[in-house]
Formats: C-alpha cells, sequence, structure tokens
C-alpha cells in the first residue's frame, strides 16, 4: 500500500510468558482514512491496541506513529497519559469506560485536559481565574457542546453519564475520545451491542469524522456491515499474525479470510462476507 | 436548655475542626483506596507550624491579631502541604501497584515517623500559647445564672470551616482541577488515557488534604492553646471515624460525620462522663455501620466490570 501513512507497525510482537499473543506483525495505516483491523475472537486484535495505547510493553517491533507536521514519535516508548498529550492517540474500549457519576458535559471537559492545563499555567493561574484561562475554559465548552450536537446528545448534557442508554453512552465515548482532538482515533468495537439503526448512525459519525475533521481512525469490529461499509483498508488477523490485507472487495472475496472466520465451512463463511455487502 | 444550647455551640465547633481533617481521609481514599494513617500527624505537624510561625511573627514585634493570624494561616497550609505532597511521593506512590495492604503499612509507618520526629525536634512536652483571640459574647443569662457563652474563637472556627469548604466544594465541582479529580476517582486507567497525569492529580489531592488539616492544627491551637507531637494520634482516629461514620469518599459525609462525632462527644461529656466520650462516640459509629454500613451518605461500592 502506497501514501501517506499516519501509523506503523513494523514486527510487532507481544509474548505473555510462553503464551504469542502477537507475532511479527506488520501494517500500517494511512492519514485521514479509516482501517480496520479484523480477526476472529482471540486473534491479538485488542492486544495490539493495548500496545498502541501503551497499556502493554511489546516484546519486540516497532510502533511509529507521523504527526501533519512530520515528526515521529516512538509509541511503544511512551506510557500513560503521554500517549494523548505527545502522541495524540484517543482510544475506546470494548467495554464502556465513561465516568458513570459526572455528566456528558464534564466527561468532555476532562478530555480537554491537556488544552487546559496549558492554559491555566498549570493550575494555578486557573484558580486565580486570569482571562487566558477563562477563554480557554470557554473554548472548551464550545467543543464538547460542538460534540454533544453531532452525537445528538445535547438535550442531556448535565446528566451523570452512567444513566444514559447503552447506544447513548458508546456515542458519548467517541465524543470523548474525540475531545482530545487525537491525530488518531482507535476505537475498539465501537458498535458491539448496538442494532441495526444504531449501527448504521456510528457508520455515519465515524465517516463524518473522518471526511470532515480529517481524523485518521484504526477500528477493531465484529459487525461486518460496519466494517465493510466504511473501511478504506482492512487488516485480518488470526493467531496472533496478519493473514490478509486489503481494501473491503478484496478481503471479502479472500479464502484465508473465510477460512479463518468460520474454520472449513466456506458456504456460511461467504454468507457472513455478504451479508456486509 | 441554656446547657444544651452551650453545649450544641461547643459540640459543633468541636466538630469543624473533626470534619476539615475527615475530608483528607475520605479524598484520599476516594482518589487511591487506601486510608492515610499518617494523616492525623500532618494536622499535629500543621499546629507546630502555625505554633513556631506564630512564635517567629510576635518575636519580630508584629502586635495586629488578624496580620499575624492571615499570615500564619497561609505559611502552615503551605508548609503542611509540603509535607503533604512529600508523604505522598516517598511513602505510597513507589507502592501503588503493589499489593492493597503495602501502602497502608507505609501509612502506619509515616505516622509512627511523623510522631517521633516531632517528639525529637520539638521536646514531649505540651507547647502552650497564650491565648490570641479573646473575648466574645453572651447570648443569653438564665434566672439560675447559667449564661451561654458563643466566644470569638468559636465564632472564628465555625466561620473559617464554612469558608474553606465554599472554597473546596468550589474547587471539586467547578474547576479543571476538580474535573481531573473526580475522573481519577472513577476510573484512573481511562483518565490517563485522555491525557490527565494521575500521579500529580493524586499528588494534588493529598497537597489539598494537608493544607485543610493545617488550618484544623491551626484552629485546634487557637481553641485549645496547645500542641503536643502526640495529638494527631486520637484526633485523627476520631477524624477518620467521622469519615467512614459519612460514608468514606464522600465530602459532604466527611463533614456531617466530623460534625455528628463532635456533637456525641461533646453532649456525652456533659450528660454523661468524660472518661467515656470516646467510648460514646466509637460506639455510635458500630451501630451506625452495623445498620447502614457505608455510612450515611456512602454510596455501595460496585465492582468494576
Amino acid at each position: 500500500m502506497s501514501g501517506d501513512k499516519i501509523l506503523s507497525i513494523d514486527r510487532l510482537a507481544m509474548r505473555f510468558g510462553g503464551i504469542v499473543a502477537v507475532q511479527d506483525l506488520s501494517f500500517a495505516a494511512e492519514r485521514k482514512k479509516i482501517t480496520a483491523l479484523i480477526g476472529p475472537n482471540g486473534a491479538g486484535k485488542t492486544t495490539v491496541f493495548n500496545c498502541i495505547t501503551g497499556f502493554y510493553k511489546p516484546s519486540g517491533g516497532a510502533i511509529r506513529l507521523t504527526h501533519d507536521d512530520g515528526t515521529t514519535v516512538a509509541l511503544e516508548r511512551l506510557s500513560d497519559f503521554r500517549i494523548a498529550k505527545q502522541a495524540k492517540v484517543a482510544r475506546t474500549f470494548q467495554n464502556i469506560r465513561l465516568f458513570p457519576g459526572m455528566t456528558a458535559l464534564e466527561n468532555l471537559m476532562v478530555a480537554q485536559h491537556n488544552a487546559l492545563m496549558r492554559a491555566s499555567g498549570f493550575t494555578l493561574l486557573g484558580l486565580l481565574g486570569v482571562p487566558t484561562y477563562r477563554d480557554a475554559e470557554k473554548r472548551a465548552i464550545d467543543l464538547a457542546t460542538d460534540w454533544l450536537k453531532r452525537v445528538n446528545l445535547i438535550d442531556r448534557a448535565d446528566d451523570a453519564a452512567g444513566n444514559f442508554a447503552y447506544g447513548d453512552q458508546r456515542r458519548l465515548e467517541i465524543a470523548r475520545a474525540m475531545c482530545t482532538e487525537p491525530a488518531l482515533l482507535c476505537l475498539d468495537e465501537p458498535a458491539a451491542g448496538l442494532n441495526a439503526r444504531e449501527s448504521a448512525a456510528l457508520s455515519e459519525l465515524l465517516l463524518s469524522i473522518r471526511d470532515e475533521l480529517g481524523t485518521s481512525i484504526l477500528l477493531i469490529e465484529h459487525d461486518m456491515s460496519v466494517v465493510m461499509e466504511i473501511s478504506d483498508h482492512i487488516v485480518v488477523m488470526d493467531h496472533g499474525v496478519k493473514i490478509a490485507e486489503g481494501t473491503p472487495r478484496e478481503i471479502r472475496d479472500d479464502p484465508k479470510v473465510i477460512a479463518a472466520y468460520l474454520g472449513a465451512d466456506e458456504e456460511e463463511a461467504a454468507a457472513v462476507m455478504e451479508g456486509g455487502a | 436548655m441554656d446547657y444544651f444550647a452551650q453545649q450544641l455551640i461547643n459540640g459543633l465547633v468541636l466538630g469543624s475542626i473533626y470534619g476539615l481533617i475527615a475530608i483528607g481521609y475520605t479524598m484520599v481514599y476516594g482518589i487511591v483506596g487506601m486510608i492515610n494513617f499518617a494523616h492525623g500527624d500532618v494536622f499535629m505537624i500543621g499546629g507546630f507550624i502555625a505554633l513556631i510561625t506564630f512564635l517567629l511573627l510576635v518575636s519580630t514585634g508584629l502586635t495586629a491579631v488578624p496580620v499575624i493570624l492571615l499570615i500564619v494561616i497561609l505559611v502552615s497550609m503551605a508548609i503542611t502541604a509540603l509535607y503533604g505532597w512529600t508523604i505522598e511521593r516517598i511513602a505510597y506512590r513507589p507502592l501503588r501497584h503493589s499489593f492493597r495492604l503495602a501502602p497502608m503499612l507505609s501509612a502506619i509507618g509515616m505516622s509512627f515517623v511523623l510522631t517521633n520526629y516531632s517528639q525529637v525536634a520539638q521536646g514531649a512536652r505540651v507547647k502552650p500559647v497564650p491565648p490570641v483571640i479573646t473575648g466574645g459574647y453572651t447570648l443569653h443569662e438564665s434566672a439560675d445564672g447559667f449564661v451561654i457563652q458563643l466566644s470569638n474563637i468559636q465564632i472564628v472556627v465555625v466561620i473559617t470551616t464554612i469558608v474553606l469548604l465554599a472554597i473546596f466544594t468550589w474547587l471539586v465541582s467547578r474547576t479543571r482541577l476538580g474535573r481531573d479529580m473526580r475522573a481519577c476517582e472513577q476510573d484512573q486507567t481511562m483518565a490517563a488515557l485522555l491525557g490527565v497525569d494521575v500521579d500529580r492529580t493524586i499528588s494534588m489531592t493529598f497537597v489539598i488534604g494537608a493544607a485543610l488539616a493545617a488550618v484544623a492544627g491551626l484552629m485546634y491551637l487557637l481553641y485549645y492553646g496547645l500542641v503536643d507531637f502526640f495529638m494527631g494520634f486520637v484526633a485523627g482516629i476520631k477524624a477518620f471515624t467521622a469519615a467512614v461514620l459519612g460514608g468514606i469518599g464522600s465530602l459532604p459525609g466527611a463533614m456531617l460525620g466530623g460534625l455528628a462525632i463532635g456533637l456525641i462527644e461533646t453532649f456525652w461529656s456533659a450528660y454523661f462522663s468524660v472518661e467515656y466520650k470516646d467510648v460514646a462516640a466509637f460506639s455510635i459509629l458500630i451501630v451506625v455501620l452495623i445498620f447502614m454500613p457505608t455510612g450515611l451518605l456512602g454510596r455501595p461500592e460496585v465492582e468494576k466490570v
């Protein structure tokens, strides 16, 4: 594949004791494109995410993120809050991890910590209420409000996030990740548990993030209708290795992928893949 | 009735001091899930720093009481906050990802360190100060000659507590720092992924808790007119009881628990026996916890998925 790469993973390996979760994995995600990472359960997809976002220290290999201005960040060497701060990578989890006791607006405000931190002169000036900080806070609220509108939750801005319906929480989580103003957005099964209508709305939201904001997206997803509809590029993993890579059309017809997904039963596998057409 | 009113005033003042210390316990528990057993000693340190600052200022010939008090409160808050930060940095942070009991044991050790350090540095004797804020008001005088007194120092303690609580509530509910603290309390990993520096936020929690304890130390010094190296132990246990009674992790609960413990102690001393006031306070704690295991305002802990 060619083009401008935002994320390139080179010979990534992750071992837990004797168990090999990811082995010799190389792929790249293009800038301003949606790249999907798919594969059967236990293929190692989430492990890859955990390596990208600093939860695991890879046993080997390199993960490079290249920003718009050409600076490169070695993600495998960062951890913790520096992933969001320096690398500008945001992620969501398979299970929802909003701050349930805080309001929707507050959830989005926490995500703007870094912008506010700079403006607040590291806490002190913020407490004194200097004008630059108040401006920054106003901008933060504007951005949060903007996102609440995008995900249709503006009416519930001041409700505790824990009380939201499941689908609403999913959308709020994406909004929160976007409020960190990431260069790369990593979504771990954003469509899990959504009904068909909600999945369609999710696809639309992700496409608008790509097209209007130019944010690159890396996606793990089992819902093939979402993957096939919005992905520009698909990487297929099984048992910790990459088994195929290509456009949705190429992947759909790849016999190796079909075999991996549903064992040897190609007819059934084909049916699943067709479901996303 | 007059006697009752007088005890109510005394109880509220004592309760305010307990409440200020209890907030430190409950905040730290909320964010890192450990009981900071050294917090009572941080309160004691705050009292000593207030005393030293006070004596230094007086020795320079300064006599304006409000000015002295303002400087004393700021200096003792600042230095005690530094203690709080240092304690977290050297005794708790290295153990944060260790087994659950490790930071608690470290806290108990830290408590001994602070107690003995103060004893060595300041001596074992009780340090008295002359009354700084004198005078007061007679609210009511009954026929049999019993008067209800409201002293100026009591007014100062209660007003300072209310002002600090207002600032503190604003800090937690309306500012960036407060939002970060609540976020870390609910999900540290996620907060870190959103760019929040969790270590820094936890440090700030200790700093704020210590600053509030310093004010409590100063109030204690002014109210009782003395400090000693061992006062942190009992006050700390009482404030911890207050935090548990109110529902550990809940900030209004800490204040409510502090007031409750203060009132229980005062009324018990007034109507029954002074010797058994601690027994009364801890017995009430036991009874409340039997019927409300999460305390008065606590929420049941939900296991994270």
